[in-house]
């Protein structure tokens, strides 16, 4: 059985309780995206300034449990000054985190002897605080919260996409 | 067997624990303090064995068997319905005594049958700011399809229906749909008032009583309402069987819900003629085992009397309040009535700023089951300025040792997150 000391590692509990880059920017020109989750409430907004292919700032608002929160904290703090590409990577490389736990969860054994990776990122992306969020896979109900305000980044950069195709 | 039901009179929560398997699973950890049975309850053997014993010596479908297990299955079918009737006091079980898939169903079916039968465009209808929402969802489809107009009686910060203004709302409605206890705070309603100021303006009362008739002793003729939604499986039942009881005269003055067979007296390719009470209402294979669990859930009930099971619930609210206000003090918040007799044994917790999520999180690895978060209310929810609340809930099978339990646990919380 799964200790609470694996979801609610120290790093997470400063997130939230020191939320990173807690506001709003203004909308325009800053882009506004919603991740809820009607199930448990959980409500996330993600603000995005978008600077030639660069996220200059990112501010996060909304309400809802420790896991979620914190995650979204984690990620501002990781996306924030980085540009697309490498933000796409980023989010790869924590839904691997997640996923490759969720296969590991689903085959029966703790060995991680799935075709991914065991430490399921992409090649050349550092986790850094975000690793401490690998607990979460343990409690698979809460997976939902711990990726509310990634899913709600990537909707964001696919929105950006369409309307600035960013140089080939 | 003998069972330990048989000390009629009172209720002893821990020696009734016995009787419900899942709550001695062999399991890691501390052992299962199950505080969730607002949601769901749990299953004495009785039920189960009832239910077994039924598919393994009596299967066969309902309503149209010509040999001996069929009517063995309609017999046992028929004697369910009387059973369930029978416990809420309804003069006509036989009849007035619908079978639905839960009460979320029943509630749909007063909606579309009788509300799209009998209401115009620009009727009112009145619904309270605490109801689940299974008793507000089925009246917005249907105002939206008629045009009706929606009214609302508000929640003081006692947890009460502000019933103040029930003569001014109620002026004029066509219905008043109300629970009887609130999933959220417990708060057990007066309906006295509420089916007199129905009757003044001639509108029925329809009761939401998924959380009160497993808990209180029911009387559908004293309580006066015209329609009582509940649900099987809050009430010590299987999932997937809910019941509708309705006053006679009014099942027959509303045209049938959903079509199929059963349903039917007649069918040609011009037309059908519907069935009468209460197969009108039933249409396609009943959930028989689950109407006969049903039944046997309502003996067991019986059998430990409601007075005592609502008495050991009052107790145990008692206890479960000053257990809770006595250890966590400040740190914790207790919506409602706060008040024993005045609500059922449900208790919705704030615990500081500690997320619902998080609270039942750290209290699952102490055994202790509550439910957190909306709790289908969300309009409630918006009332009380919270997002969520985790609550507890207790039943038949909870004793001091599971309020215990929760104290302690949450405690585990607070070292936690503070």
């Amino acid at each position: 059985m799964a200790g609470l000391e694996d979801l609610y590692r120290e790093i997470i509990l400063d997130h939230y309780r020191n939320p990173r880059n807690r506001g709003e920017l203004p909308s325009p020109p800053a882009r506004r995206v919603e991740g809820f989750n009607p199930l448990c409430g959980d409500e996330i907004v993600v603000y995005l300034d978008v600077d030639g292919g660069t996220i200059a700032d990112v501010k996060v608002t909304g309400q809802g449990c420790s896991i979620s929160q914190s995650s979204a904290s984690m990620m501002s703090t990781v996306v924030k000054g980085r540009s697309i590409d490498e933000a796409r990577a980023v989010i790869r490389a924590f839904k691997g985190l997640m996923s490759v736990h969720e296969a590991r969860l689903d085959s029966g054994d703790g060995d991680g002897n799935g075709a991914a990776p065991a430490d399921g990122t992409e090649p050349g992306v550092a986790l850094g605080d975000l690793a401490a969020l690998q607990g979460v896979v343990k409690f698979p109900v809460r997976i939902k919260c711990a990726t509310l305000s990634w899913n709600a980044l990537a909707q964001g950069l696919d929105e950006q996409g369409l309307d600035e195709p960013s140089p080939a | 067997m003998a069972r330990l039901i048989d000390r009629v009179g009172s209720v002893d929560g821990g020696l009734l624990r016995a009787d419900f398997p899942v709550l001695d699973r062999p399991r890691e950890g501390p052992r299962l303090v199950y505080l969730d049975s607002a949601s769901s309850s749990q299953k004495p053997r009785a039920v189960l064995e009832t239910m077994d014993a039924y598919y393994e010596s009596s299967y066969a479908n309902v309503h149209r068997g010509l040999y001996s297990i069929a009517e063995e299955s309609d017999r046992l079918f028929a004697e369910a319905r009387t059973k369930v009737g029978r416990f809420i006091g309804a003069p006509v079980p036989g009849r007035e005594v619908v079978f639905t898939k839960n009460a979320t169903e029943s509630l749909n079916l007063v909606a579309q049958a009788w509300g799209r039968h009998h209401l115009r465009e620009g009727d009112a209808i009145l619904l309270t700011e605490m109801e689940h929402h299974s008793n507000l969802v089925p009246w917005f489809i249907l105002a939206e399809q008629l045009g009706l107009e929606l009214r609302y009686l508000s929640v003081d910060d006692h947890g009460q229906l502000a019933l103040d203004d029930l003569e001014r709302l109620a002026d004029g409605v066509k219905l008043i749909g109300v629970t009887l206890m609130s999933n959220v705070l417990g708060t057990i309603n007066p309906l006295g008032p509420i089916v007199e100021a129905a009757r003044a303006n001639g509108a029925i009362v329809v009761g939401d009583g998924s959380q009160y008739v497993p808990h209180v002793p029911t009387d559908v003729t004293a309580l006066g309402c015209d329609f009582l939604a509940f649900t099987g499986h809050k009430m010590l039942g299987p999932t997937g069987i809910g019941v509708l009881w309705g006053r006679e005269e009014l099942l027959d003055a509303t045209p049938p819900f959903l079509g199929g067979g059963s349903m039917i007296r007649d069918v040609r390719l011009d037309g059908y003629e519907p069935n009468e009470l209460p197969w009108k209402f039933e249409a396609g294979t009943p959930p028989i085992a689950e109407a006969i669990g049903l039944g046997a859930a309502v003996d067991y009930l019986q059998a430990l009397g409601m007075d005592a099971v609502r008495g050991h619930e009052i107790d145990l609210t008692a206890y479960a309040l000053d257990t809770l206000t006595r250890r966590h003090g400040d740190a914790i918040v207790i919506h409602g009535p706060r008040d024993p007799c005045r609500q059922g044994g449900l208790l919705s917790i704030t615990y500081k700023d500690v997320h619902p999520h998080d609270l039942s999180q750290v209290l699952d690895q102490a055994g202790v089951c509550v439910r957190a978060g909306h709790h289908c209310a969300k309009p409630l929810m918006r009332r009380l300025g919270v997002s969520g609340t985790a609550r507890a809930s207790l039943y038949v099978y909870n004793d001091e040792s599971d309020v215990d339990a929760l104290a302690e646990a949450l405690t585990q919380a607070e070292a936690l997150f503070f």
